[in-house]
């Protein structure tokens, strides 16, 4: 499946990953410093300086991972981290894990920095610095069995499971016969279609660990009283978490799913992977994702340069470190929010466009961001992003495939 | 992947050819008139697009068929052609959340099936 797109440019990482951006990333270190962190983030006011950060004091073995694996992501070019002083986040460790990806990184603590107005001045600078050393770096050729993509679904309706979300399948069946590595999410929401994943697991243990963690979701939502349904997916047409589930499943395509893998893993080759966003062991942090940005952060922390997010009712967020790609399911809602939209996927319903033609516009929009054209919500600006509380233990060993050497 | 394909009138979608309810493509006003196996309906209320209707009759406690594979249980009869939605249906799995239920102070779960 060739295209007359441009051609995919990296910049290559220490580690061998390439990034289809070389964003500059403020990083607060708890909510203490969101302030400052904000204030020379927008100083900047520039599409490729994004504000990330963790909001909590008390230790939290998760959120250092993630902090380490967003500000290491191939997208990230420079980082600047943003201390109170007095916050458990070891920040030292954390800049040491990034000076030893090869990324400049500076480090500003509130505290010694002799308060607000200073350290935002500092920051200013030092990011000024660091903006001009990224801008030396050239870029270099780059495939798609080098690229990440990830997938979820938000403001879901009675018309998502029908053109979107299959639509978006269609476009990983592609990515996945390029070698690109597909990641699909949010086993709470694929409640009732577990026994056919497993089916489509590369190995039985595979797909018996696919089932219990779709049991892990159940008994998770269960405690919490009730599932990933929103009222806006009622509204929609959608009535039962099963009947979202299934519309939901359809973003995967119809691959072999090739592993499991849990926030902050890296896929470790082409295929189709799904994330595990469901906290492991009893309940305890409220609902697995209180906003769909908080899955969106976790698919960029497990390496994906770019996200497909489809919408029935009509999103608008986009996200920080890597562009999201909007898909709108319903023609009616494409008509009120289309500045919004990358892809009309509602055209399915009017008769405009079959199945697989708008399967191919997305797998062509997905090469063309990659390439470096701007999605829309990032050429609006969207910087959402959210870091909450969460455990996970470490995925089991047949979870991958055994890589080929 | 299953194909769409158009029932008595392209406004209406049958996703798989065991399901037992039909997705409007487009919101369909009070009073539109349809055909289903051959007999003639006038939608008793409006629906808004991708909401579901009723192929044939059903009783309490069937299963409610969508992409091929139950998606919940019917609360109480239907007729032909009848909406069904919140109002008449429910998860096997777990309660779907409302505004009206996010108004309660407590929110029952439902016994799991599965």
């Amino acid at each position: 499946m060739s295209e007359s797109v441009a051609p995919l440019q990296g910049f290559v990482r220490a580690d061998g990953r390439k990034g289809i951006r070389n964003v500059l990333v403020v990083a607060y270190l708890v909510e203490c410093a969101h302030h400052v962190s904000r204030r020379i983030a927008q100083h900047f006011d520039d599409l490729d300086v994004h504000l990330i950060g963790f909001p909590g004091c008390f230790p939290n073995q998760y959120a250092s991972r993630m902090m380490r694996a967003l500000t290491t992501h191939p997208n990230v070019g420079a980082v600047l981290l943003v201390s109170l002083g007095c916050e458990s986040m070891d920040r030292d460790a954390l800049r040491e894990h990034i000076v030893a990806s090869g990324r400049p990184v500076d480090l500003l603590v509130i505290q010694e920095s002799g308060g607000t107005a200073t350290t935002i001045a500092a920051g200013i600078e030092k990011v000024g610095a660091m903006r001009t050393e990224l801008a030396r770096q050239t870029p270099v050729p780059m495939s798609l069995d080098e690229l990440v993509v990830g997938t979820i679904c938000g403001g879901s309706d009675g018309t998502s499971g029908i053109t979107a979300n299959p639509a978006v399948g269609r476009c990983f069946d592609h990515l996945v016969a390029d070698g690109t590595a597909c990641v699909f999410e949010e086993t709470g929401e694929l409640i009732g279609c577990e026994n056919i994943m497993a089916e489509r697991a590369v190995t039985p243990e595979l797909g018996e660990l696919i089932q219990a963690c779709v049991a892990k979701a159940e008994r998770y939502y269960q405690t919490m009283g009730f599932g990933s349904f929103a009222p806006g997916n009622a509204d929609g047409g959608l009535t039962t978490l099963e009947e979202k589930s299934m519309g939901a499943y359809s973003k995967s395509g119809a691959s072999p799913i090739s592993g499991l893998i849990k926030p902050g893993d890296i896929p470790p080759g082409g295929g189709l992977y799904l994330l595990d966003v469901v906290p492991d062991g009893e309940p305890r942090f409220g609902f697995p994702n209180i906003a769909d940005n908080a899955e969106i952060v976790e698919m960029i922390a497990s390496g994906c340069h770019l996200t497909l997010f489809t919408t029935g009712r009509g999103s608008v967020v986009g996200s920080a470190i890597s562009p999201v790609i909007k898909v709108c399911a319903n023609p009616e809602t494409y008509q009120r929010l289309s500045a919004d939209m990358d892809v009309n996927a509602g055209k399915i319903l009017t008769g405009e466009a079959s199945l697989d033609a708008v399967g191919e516009e997305i797998y062509r929009r997905v090469k063309a961001v990659a390439a470096g054209e701007r999605s829309v919500s990032e050429a609006l600006g969207h910087q959402e992003f959210i870091l909450t509380y969460k455990s996970f233990e470490p995925i089991g060993p047949g979870c991958l495939p055994v890589r080929q050497v | 992947m299953r194909e769409h394909s158009s029932v008595s009138s392209d406004a209406l979608i049958l996703l798989h050819p065991d399901d037992n309810v039909l997705v409007t493509a487009r919101s369909l006003p009070e009073g539109a008139t349809m055909t289903l196996d051959g007999q003639a309906l006038v939608l008793t209320g409006a629906l808004p697009v991708g909401h579901k209707l009723a192929r044939r009759a059903m009783a309490a406690g069937d299963k409610i068929v969508k992409y091929g594979v139950p998606i919940g249980s019917l609360l109480a009869p239907v007729a032909p052609g009848e909406w069904v939605h919140m109002h008449n249906m429910t998860s096997d799995y777990l309660a779907s959340h409302t505004r009206e239920s996010g108004r309660q102070a407590t929110q029952p779960s439902q016994e799991s099936n599965s």
